[in-house]
């Protein structure tokens, strides 16, 4: 049995989300939500060790060329569209460094379709990608991925809403109170400002966020779009640590 | 990231939904058994479990494609993270987190141990219980509840438990015990479904 929660390291601190800063639960345009969201009030509830602490991953758990979605698909051609190298950092609310953290990310592909037996979009797939990729961030909380610039694609049965181009990430923390998922918008693109999704968070410099910036790398090993994305865990004052 | 700064503080980057297109890829069999790091390593200590359930919306139909997440203690409530500085080192062949994502018929299907009591920020120690996380397409931020163990003398103490006053409530956080044919004799057959609104709608916890 552990120690008692004083003994616990308890000196990362969680505060509610703002919500402001948060999506709206349920959409008027996006139906699923008004199902899918609990009517009554969550119940409030102090975090103990078991939301603090979160899940650790092995070092090991990925494969070499894991962040390469472009040529993920190994069939030694590259994934059709425009090449992209995507770059970040992700931070707690201190500006700390996550380190050795899984990110996972997934996508439609440049034609606007997922491989997936749920899209029944009639763009076609493309046999060299696969559209899911995994890495570590590294000690300074850096992650890398080499990819393509996916398509904007209909939502069924929605009366015409397109998403706008995307990425969908999903990540850990250090602490099961910081786990994120999230989805990274282009800058630019006109389908942003009718985006149901990417507007349901009411905050324009949190919308703001979900953009990712045109990273202008002369040191790219080939030429390819570049972009920067930082991610903010929920968390503050953590402790430094590295897993084990 | 100057843009998001106000007074040293940065705040979270927003949620958003997971959508109808979690990768099968990233919810392979393998992460619904925590009982197991990898296939050749050896097993978890502690009592086995198998938990099974349907996630349901409004109006009692199935949800496919839903991804659960569950997060738990090993079987001495240790995790084996820096934050716990309990005196003994925690199971490094348990997993402490896994996935699946439902069928068609909205079901999920974990293996896993059963945790030790853990401790709660109130002091004291919460009953054994999983967490469990909900991501969909119709979730824009995460849902997350825990699930508790059924005869559980613990529960009486729960800190989380004893602050529902509805019974009936309290009772949707119990997992059921169930017979189940798929399950290896000497392992504790569990069923928890999860009602995202409606009638028999789970207690959700404030995120
Ligand atoms: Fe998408």
């Amino acid at each position: 049995m552990s120690g008692s929660a004083s003994e616990a390291d308890l000196r990362i601190r969680f505060e509610r989300y703002d919500d402001r800063t948060q999506p709206a639960r349920i959409l008027p345009r996006y139906r699923a939500t008004q199902r899918r969201n609990p009517a009554a009030a969550p119940l409030d509830f102090a975090p103990g060790l078991g939301e603090i602490a979160g899940p650790v991953f092995d070092p090991d758990l990925l494969r070499p060329g894991e962040n390469d979605l472009a040529a993920a698909a190994g069939g030694g051609r590259r994934a059709l569209g425009q090449l992209i190298h995507l770059s970040g950092r992700v931070l707690d609310e201190d500006g700390r460094p996550v380190r050795r953290s899984l990110v996972e990310l997934w996508q439609a592909n440049g034609a606007g379709r997922y491989r997936h037996d749920a899209d029944e979009n009639s763009a076609p797939l493309d046999p060299d990608f696969i559209g899911v990729g995994r890495t570590m961030t590294d000690d300074e909380g850096r992650y890398v991925f080499r990819t393509i610039k996916p398509g904007a694609y209909p939502v069924p049965d929605s009366g015409n809403w397109w998403r706008p181009p995307h990425l969908h990430f999903s990540l850990f923390g250090t602490s099961w109170m910081s786990r994120l998922v999230t989805q990274m918008f282009f800058p630019g693109e006109p389908l942003n400002a009718h985006d149901h999704i990417l507007n349901a968070v009411p905050d324009a410099a949190a919308r703001e966020r979900l953009v990712c910036r045109v990273a202008e790398n002369p040191l790219l090993p080939e030429p390819a779009l570049g972009f920067a994305f930082d991610i903010v865990l929920r968390g503050r004052a953590e402790t430094p640590w590295i897993p084990g | 990231m100057d843009s998001g700064m106000s007074g040293g503080r940065l705040p979270p980057t927003p949620a958003q939904t997971v959508g109808p297109f979690f990768p099968p890829l990233l919810a392979p069999a393998a992460l619904s058994d925590l009982t197991r790091r990898r296939p050749d390593a050896p097993p978890a200590r502690g009592e086995p479990v198998r938990l099974t359930g349907r996630v349901l919306q409004e109006g009692g139909g199935p949800v496919a494609n839903f991804v659960v997440e569950i997060w738990q203690a090993d079987c001495d409530g240790r995790f084996d993270h820096p934050a716990d500085r309990g005196n003994a080192p925690a199971d490094r062949n348990f997993a402490f987190w896994g996935r699946a994502a439902t069928d068609g018929d909205g079901r999920y299907a974990f293996r896993t141990i059963k945790p030790g009591p853990v401790a709660a920020a109130e002091g004291g120690f919460a009953a054994p219980h999983i967490a469990v996380t909900l991501l969909g397409s119709g979730l824009m931020r995460r849902l997350v509840t825990r699930v508790y163990f059924p005869d559980e003398p613990r529960n009486e103490a729960d800190p989380l438990l004893r602050s529902i006053a509805d019974a009936s409530l309290r009772q949707r956080l119990i997992a059921r015990r169930v017979a189940d044919p798929e399950a290896p004799p000497g392992t504790l057959s569990l069923a928890f479904d999860i009602v995202l609104r409606g009638e028999a709608e789970t207690p959700f916890l404030a995120d």
